[in-house]
């Protein structure tokens, strides 16, 4: 999520967000990761009451004050109950660059968790396919470690990650754990090779197109650009999925977060409630349009 | 190296009938490879064609400075080698097994005369290369649009 807002409201510590939504709350950075040339992990920390507990796929408005405020997806661990947000930030404007730019110790503030979750509750019992494509994997990161968590619920766990190089995979330690995790079927793939690089080359649609699936017991996460989903939608649906059992995590420019301003409006759809993760049924005949 | 195994499951052949398959299957034969094994080199003159049944296949080019870089891999299910069929019959890139691959190797020679003899078979098994072909073009174009940039580059 990168579509920027305006200078934010500073933020005002011990101020739960549930409470008043439209009110920052203060967060303390606790650590910071670079995760690659242009995206960093911030571990935020509550400077005061901590705010309502995330569900894996929502986002949140980060802000710096006097800078703006900028909708983020949070990459931390769901089970994490020590009212810390981790969030993965890429630096594409003056917003998201600060926030990169941020140090241990520097506020931020923080609304929401806000949006529709991955919704993992339903999909016990089932074939779970997570696909992420870049920066993509941020927002489904929780729902792979909330599937490990509760690895008994479901069937197969299949993780398809895609990054244009070797070098832009966020989570990088992580996803080689994940590689090496029984129970768990990982598989990486780059669109641009080095030559040091020995894993798969191609799409992501690639490793899904070889997937030997049971469409009817099947639940597909997607995330990542909008014609990376399309295209790995057509790819499960053609392997005989139901539109309705994948999930799409779609962006457009989110700024109250609570359905108030209907700046992410997609066709019928506010984003920032209603989404960001929409079932495919729905919003495939959205994407279809163009510039909606 | 072993006789023919069925080679049910695989897009390539899923248009033909049972019997069909079978007549594919008799062309072939077990393969299996270690790591890092050349399977063709490029501009050679192309004959064969592998069914993939378990690991991956790198398709690679030599680039002056960057050495041999892959630009495809292929994997399970997969059928790698189809310039036995399109003039002037050479090798593209050169295969290289990325891990163990066990495969079923086709004999091409025979597999034409199959299907030029008898069109009823030689067109579902076009159709399939061509989907296979049409399959690996779209992730192509997929990747020229270098989806995962970031919008700062653009």
């Amino acid at each position: 999520m990168s579509a920027e807002a305006g200078p934010a409201t500073t933020a005002r510590p011990g101020v739960p967000p549930a409470g008043e939504p439209m009110v920052p709350a203060a967060y303390r950075v606790a650590r910071r990761t670079a995760e690659t040339h242009d995206c960093v992990s911030l571990r935020l920390e509550p400077a005061g009451p901590a705010g309502p507990r995330f569900r894996p796929g929502q986002f949140t408005m980060l802000s710096r004050p006097g800078v703006g405020e900028v909708a983020i997806s949070v990459s931390g661990d769901p089970a994490a109950g020590d009212g810390s947000l981790t969030q993965t930030i890429r630096d594409v404007g003056a917003v998201s660059r600060a926030l990169c730019r941020s140090r241990p110790g520097d506020l931020i503030g923080v609304r929401g968790p806000f949006g529709t979750s991955w919704g993992l509750e339903t999909t016990a019992g089932r074939d779970l396919v997570i696909v992420a494509g870049g920066v993509g994997l941020a927002p489904l990161r929780p729902a792979v470690l909330g599937a490990l968590a509760d690895r008994g619920a479901y069937r197969r766990v299949i993780v398809v990650v895609g990054a244009r190089s070797p070098a832009e995979f966020l989570f990088r330690e992580q996803l080689d754990a994940w590689t090496a995790t029984p129970g768990l079927e990982v598989e990486l793939t780059i669109d641009r090779p080095d030559s040091a690089w020995t894993g798969p080359v191609g799409f992501v649609t690639e490793p899904l197109a070889r997937l030997d699936l049971e469409p009817a017991r099947t639940t597909a996460l997607l995330c990542g650009p909008e014609p990376m989903l399309r295209f790995a939608a057509d790819v499960l649906l053609g392997q005989g999925m139901a539109a309705a059992d994948i999930r799409v995590s779609l962006e457009r420019n989110m700024q109250c977060g609570i359905g108030l301003c209907g700046h992410c409006q997609l066709g019928p759809l506010l984003l920032c409630r209603d989404g960001p993760i929409v079932d495919y049924a729905r919003a495939r005949p959205l994407l279809a349009i163009r510039e909606l | 190296m072993t006789g023919p195994r069925p080679l049910d499951g695989f897009p390539v052949l899923a248009r033909l009938t049972a019997a069909q398959r079978a007549a594919v299957a008799a062309t072939a034969r077990e393969e299996s490879f270690p790591a890092e094994t050349v399977l063709f080199t490029e501009s050679q003159p192309a004959a064969g064609c592998w069914l993939i049944r378990d690991g991956h296949v790198a398709l690679a080019t030599p680039v002056p400075g960057r050495g041999l870089l892959a630009v495809h891999t292929l994997g399970p299910g997969d059928v790698l080698g189809w310039s036995w069929l399109v003039p002037p019959c050479c090798w593209r890139y050169t295969a290289t097994t990325a891990s163990p691959v066990s495969a079923a190797r086709l004999d091409t020679a025979r597999l034409r005369a199959l299907a030029d003899a008898d069109p009823a078979l030689g067109y579902p098994l076009a159709l399939g290369l061509l989907e296979a072909v049409a399959r690996r073009l779209q992730s192509t174009r997929s990747r020229l649009l270098d989806l995962y940039g970031s919008p700062r580059e653009r």
